[in-house]
């Protein structure tokens, strides 16, 4: 955060929505695709994609699967040369396969389809009013300002494209993108200056400067990001992809030196039972779920309104080491409040509570309504009304006087301010502040909060001090649990606040962060990100100025916020549209959540082989070693119901784990050794027994089709 | 005394002796691969090579120093079988044929000490200890500088050098195995075992036929055989030979010294990557999967099915009575869990299940604890798969010993898990589907197969035992193995060395609550799962209709 104290800062603004606040995922627009659910009927509307994707051009991405489609080609040509019951079988349920683990991305592609189409209306044709030199409008297509030109925007109209607000403040509804209703302040200068290309302007008059080529703009990533157009694959799938093909060369030749050996052995066997050998045995379920698994995990971060520019970034976040969070807003709301009244000896409380109430009254900063609202909950103090006190006159605060109060009927002057300013004007209006006042004050400052002294002065007496409002930070709710969670995942947590040692240290404390960086400089902070990844650490921020861009680059994962600036925007590799930046830790969820799908569907797949190989190997070679026939544990009815049970086992447990790869293994945030064993038992040891129960419930089934069964 | 009781009392004695061994000999490897200082002998030997000890090496020179020494080693062992009624203490044999000097050469380069002559009629006493004992020796320190190299890849970071071959190699010799094989000589020369340079002693047996018997300088070789986990013997016979193995004692120390140096090596790595326990957790995998063969070979050779064992109380077919059930299995699992191949029994005439599980417990891909060296080394790579998948399930980029698991490491190690499997199926399957080394099955049927698939499997995996019942001194076994050994050997190897390469490159990471612990039970069990699951999946077609038909 550029200033954590600025009065630009959303999140202190008045006008502006109170969206920081929420912990919990800001709701989406009704117009939004829900994460993890899986509508049957998505399925029978993506099969034509699903059937458009079997071109082997585009198999081939997938190895694991292309082996299955040129094995079901060949089983085809077979089957049409020498056909039987079981040969067509076999060939049909292959051809499922294929088409079964083009649907798992079609379906997933689909979902973001939905996303994209709802973003595409936002973009419907508008007309841009471009601002030339001389000061004269031009209406032109949206499509036509460059980069660099500026455009006018009144209340109603569209933002034409991406940019910088230069002239002007106007209240802008940014739903389209956010999904949130609630309109959001835009102004030029400080950190609230972008606006978005798409969005509306809903009230007064701007000029913004158009900082994104046509074609190049925020909604058209956007757009490209969900459709998964521009999908990369990540190191980690990359690797994974690697290991599948390896396994499947393995098993392919397994299947091929097994036909000599059949040979020798007196049972040859038909190409259509060794393609289905293979079918099994390469890793099929991973192979086709992998595309569809990361495509979901994409899905999953823009239904927590996340935009992550890369597959690579959402996956460095389920690695991050250490997170930064800036002090105010995230880890604290963002002003200070007051928590209590300490009077001075011979002051009841109640007398400093009602003092420091009518000095407040006139406050409308945030500090001097939490007074009020104090005064009221701690001794029971009504709150005047304007116009109550008649002949009051208020003392406005001033950064010369630093102090404000309040001059009442009847000379009685109240002030509160800064405990220096207060106490010189105690003894300028020849009062002897006590040392006790002094004590008060550096206690409150030693435990992280600011103290505000309030004096009065009654008709020409000499003035004294009442006692002293203890002002503090407030952490929200729930922090501390939930940097405890962080810990348990392994992830450290950094403070960074522009307030003095002492007092960042008394907050880090109350909310349980793992280590703080006081008066940080951008300089400072650019410098701790380096020093972390000297060390090997993966580095997570957010930020929203321009002068928190470079750290956002530096960082490994740097999530913008969406109300920041366009330079901020642009560093990050993550923009966050509810500009909440506590929704780092989601986004390391989600992150842990694609790798930890990835890795149990492998796992799963894999451990599925054991089962496969009890069913066709006795099919296979019962007949001419009777003694194999122990193998078949699983007392399959012929072995062609055999070996198509497991081809259909095998082809049905791809569709079946489409919703667990769309929605993500679940993930709770454990140890590293817990979650293992967590995996190991459901994904492995559940990976061997399924199929046993799968493929002996399907051989019931298939072994009543006369020719296949007996 | 049972034979189930001295079985486990010889396992016990054996563990222990290993235990005793195990701390001091595995700090003793670590300091000799850690060591700054060179000695008189080694400074002299790097002069004349020109060699300067303190330079490390980029990995691709280190591979290509070893693959040039192993290839000049192989020329040199080539010739000298060719020319061998040139040399002197020959014997008198001839040369060896083309096909089979190849075979041999390649095969004691290797490690793999496959062999298709016997030894005691074919070669020469100069042939066997300035030949194939020096093999014995280059091989074993070769295997072991790969391994170092692989460890260092794992405890250096930042920076392209994985160590000096050379130096290694040098060092592995005169530190390491030299002086343990001089004490294992000795050892062996005081329970019996024979030590001359006799051209052979003509003797008339009982029944009066006439015999010539050959002496030789076979306790030297025994324990460079044993300690280098080489395993070819002087004899034919091998271990099974009274010579090389004279009684129960020198069986149970033969088996120790074969397991000596992979266990100790585990302690090794412990200390180089300076955390103990992965050490201890890369041991527990090893011991765990020897314990499961060694239980399965003893109980099957125990079984003794069928009406004829009954009678004779045991399996004795193929066993030396010397020995008994126990040792021969316990042997049996030793030689083909390290990659040996020195037997002391005939595997192929184990029972059908039993043989299939000394065919298995190869096809693991001899990490039990596997050779001197290519243990270890083959041991951690299939770690690093273990922790690839595991790690994904944890959410993290997997990482293993603070180095990430990054595409280019898969890359490296799926190659190197591909390579046995290809080689092994490949082979098998090319001499099953032509006519001519069909032929030289000796038994029909699945026994058969078994004999290909353990002549492939054995030479992919260096191991060198043979199952016999074969006759493989033809021009296409000799050939065909020949390149499987070598395949089996140096593609692994330049696999490894270049996962060395990237490893030392990379920043190590720290760890955290995150990171999977790789040195508690669960990943031990994952480790040991994966490896048998692996190879399972991998072999379990070929073993269906190999010891599988024939079994059950």
């Amino acid at each position: 955060m550029s200033t954590t104290t600025s009065p630009l800062d959303p999140r202190t603004s008045p006008e502006g929505p109170p969206r920081m606040s929420t912990l919990t995922p800001t709701p989406t627009a009704p117009s939004r695709v829900q994460a993890g659910s899986l509508d049957p009927k998505m399925l029978l509307t993506s099969l034509p994609d699903a059937v458009r994707k079997l071109d082997p051009r585009v198999m081939v991405r997938s190895p694991v699967m292309f082996v299955v489609e040129v094995g079901a080609a060949l089983s085809t040509a077979l089957a049409v040369t020498d056909p039987s019951l079981f040969a067509w079988s076999v060939v049909v349920w292959l051809w499922i396969t294929v088409i079964f683990a083009n649907l798992a991305e079609a379906v997933a592609e689909g979902r973001g389809k939905a996303q994209a189409a709802s973003l595409r209306r936002a973009k419907t044709e508008t007309i841009a009013r471009l601002l030339r030199d001389d000061g004269s409008e031009q209406d032109v297509p949206a499509s036509e300002p460059r980069l660099g030109d500026h455009v006018v925007v009144e209340a109603g109209e569209v933002i034409p494209g991406d940019g910088d607000v230069i002239e002007g403040v106007a209240s802008v509804d940014e739903s389209a993108i956010t999904g949130e209703s609630a309109p959001v302040i835009r102004e030029s200068g400080g950190d609230r200056s972008s606006v978005t290309g798409g969005t509306k302007v809903l009230s007064d008059r701007i000029v913004v400067v158009i900082t994104a080529k046509p074609g190049e703009s925020f909604i058209d990533r956007m757009i490209a990001l969900v459709e998964g157009a521009s999908r990369q694959k990540t190191p980690n799938e990359i690797a994974l992809n690697i290991l599948l093909a390896s396994l499947t060369i393995v098993f392919l030749m397994a299947t091929v030196t097994l036909q000599p050996f059949a040979i020798y052995s007196g049972a040859g066997q038909s190409l259509i039972v060794l393609v289905a050998l293979l079918v099994c045995l390469i890793p099929t379920t991973i192979g086709a779920l992998l595309s569809a698994i990361g495509i979901a995990g994409m899905d999953r971060l823009v239904q927590h309104n996340v935009l992550a520019m890369s597959g690579r970034a959402v996956e460095a976040a389920g690695d991050v080491n250490t997170l930064l969070l800036d002090k105010t807003g995230t880890i604290t709301l963002g002003n200070r409040q007051a928590a209590e009244f300490i009077p001075v000896r011979g002051v009841a409380g109640e007398e400093l509570a009602d003092a420091a109430q009518l000095s407040s009254l006139a406050d409308e900063t945030p500090e001097g309504r939490s007074i009020v609202v104090l005064a009221k909950t701690a001794y029971g103090l009504r709150e005047r009304q304007p116009g109550e006190l008649k002949t009051a006159s208020f003392v406005v605060f001033t950064a010369q006087t630093r102090m404000s109060g309040v001059d009442l009927e009847g000379g009685r002057q109240i002030r509160k301010g800064a405990a220096t300013a207060v106490m010189k004007w105690v003894r300028d209006q020849g009062g002897h502040p006590s040392d006790e006042v002094g004590a008060i004050v550096d206690g409150i400052s030693t435990g992280g909060g600011t103290p505000l002294v309030v004096a009065e002065r009654t008709n020409g007496q000499p003035a004294r001090c009442l006692g002293v409002i203890n002002l503090k930070d407030v952490v929200k709710e729930g922090m501390r649990e939930r940097f405890e969670e962080m810990r348990r995942m392994g992830i450290r947590t950094v403070m960074i606040t522009g307030d003095n040692p002492l007092t960042a240290k008394a907050i880090a404390d109350e909310a349980g962060v793992d280590d703080f960086l006081a008066e940080a400089t951008p300089e400072e902070k650019m410098a701790l990100i380096k020093a972390e990844q000297q060390g090997g650490r993966l580095v997570a921020m957010t930020g929203d100025g321009t002068n928190d861009a470079p750290a956002l680059a530096q960082a490994d994962v740097g999530v913008a916020m969406n109300t920041g600036t366009s330079a901020a925007k642009e560093a990050g590799n993550m923009v966050d549209l509810d500009s909440n930046p506590t929704k780092l830790i989601e986004i390391v969820k989600i992150g842990k959540q694609l790798l930890i799908t990835r890795g149990s569907l492998t796992t799963f797949s894999i451990a599925n082989d054991i089962a496969k190989y009890f069913a066709i190997i006795p099919a296979m070679f019962a007949g001419v070693y009777p003694g194999l026939d122990t193998l078949n544990i699983m007392r399959l009815a012929t072995p062609e119901s055999a070996i198509l049970s497991a081809v259909i086992f095998n082809a049905l447990i791809i569709i079946g784990l489409i919703p667990l790869a769309l929605r993500g293994v679940q993930y709770t945030p454990s140890s590293a050794a817990s979650m293992l064993r967590r995996n190991l038992a459901i994904y492995g040891v559940g990976g061997i027994l399924s199929p046993f129960i799968g493929i002996k419930l399907i051989d019931l089934l298939v072994s009543q089709i006369p020719g296949i069964g007996r | 005394m049972s034979e189930t009781a001295s079985g486990l009392l010889q396992v016990g004695l054996l563990i222990a002796a290993l235990a005793a061994c195990y701390l001091p000999l595995g700090a003793y490897m670590a300091r000799v691969y850690t060591s700054e200082h060179d000695n008189g002998v080694e400074r002299v030997l790097y002069r004349l090579m020109g060699v300067d000890s303190k330079a490390d090496q980029r990995w691709p020179v280190y591979a290509r120093s070893l693959l040039a020494f192993s290839a000049v080693s192989v020329l040199g062992l080539y010739a000298m079988l060719r020319f061998q009624p040139h040399l002197p203490l020959s014997l008198g044999f001839p040369g060896v044929a083309p096909d089979q000097a190849f075979n041999t050469a390649a095969s004691f380069v290797t490690n793999t000490n496959w062999q298709s002559y016997s030894g005691e009629s074919t070669m020469g006493h100069l042939v066997q200890m300035s030949g194939l004992a020096v093999q014995n020796f280059a091989s074993a320190a070769v295997g072991m500088a790969v391994a170092i190299a692989l460890v260092r890849g794992f405890m250096r970071s930042r920076t392209d050098r994985v160590g000096n071959f050379w130096v290694d190699l040098v060092r592995g010799i005169l530190r390491i195995l030299l002086p343990m094989a001089v004490v294992g000589t000795i050892v062996l020369l005081a329970l019996g075992a024979v030590q001359n340079l006799s051209a052979g002693t003509d003797a008339t047996t009982l029944a009066g036929v006439h015999q010539t018997i050959t002496g030789g300088p076979v306790a030297s070789q025994e324990a460079i055989k044993e300690l280098g986990t080489n395993g070819g013997g002087f004899y034919n016979a091998n271990s099974a030979h009274p010579f090389e193995n004279p009684n129960p004692l020198s069986n149970i120390l033969e088996i120790f010294m074969l397991l000596l140096i992979p266990v100790a090596l585990t302690r090794t790595f412990g200390l180089m990557v300076k955390d103990k326990r992965q050490g201890y957790a890369i041991l527990a995998a090893m011991g765990a999967l020897w314990a499961t063969i060694l239980v399965g070979i003893s109980t099957l050779e125990a079984g003794h099915a069928g009406t004829a064992l009954k009678l004779a109380g045991a399996s004795m077919e193929g066993k030396e009575t010397r020995f008994g059930v126990a040792a021969s299995s316990l042997f049996a699992t030793s030689t083909t869990g390290t990659s040996t191949g020195a037997v002391n029994s005939f595997h192929d005439s184990f029972s059908a299940l039993g043989g299939g599980l000394t065919i298995f417990h190869m096809g693991l891909g001899e990490v039990s604890p596997g050779g001197v060296g290519s243990g270890l080394y083959g041991m951690l790579i299939l770690a690093v798969v273990t922790v690839f998948v595991a790690g994904l399930m944890v959410g993290r980029t997997p990482e293993y010993l603070r180095k990430k698991i990054t595409p280019r490491e898969i890359k490296l190690v799926s190659l190197y898990i591909l390579t046995m499997p290809v080689v092994v199926l490949a082979g098998t399957g090319l001499a099953m589907s032509l006519s001519g080394p069909k032929e030289s099955i000796l038994n029909p049927g699945p026994h058969g197969l078994s004999e290909v698939l353990y002549a492939f499997m054995s030479s992919a995996n260096n191991n060198g035992s043979a199952f016999a019942g074969i006759s493989v001194n033809t021009g296409f076994y000799n050939t065909a193995l020949a390149l499987a050994m070598l395949a089996g050997r140096f593609v692994p190897i330049v696999l490894a060395l270049a996962l060395a390469g990237s490893l030392a490159r990379q920043q190590a990471v720290p760890g955290n609550a995150g990171t999977l612990p790789t040195h508690r039970p669960l990943f031990v069990g994952m480790l040991v799962g994966v490896v048998i699951i692996v190879a399972g999946l991998t072999f379990f077609p070929a073993l269906a209709l190999g010891p599988l038909a024939e079994g059950l």
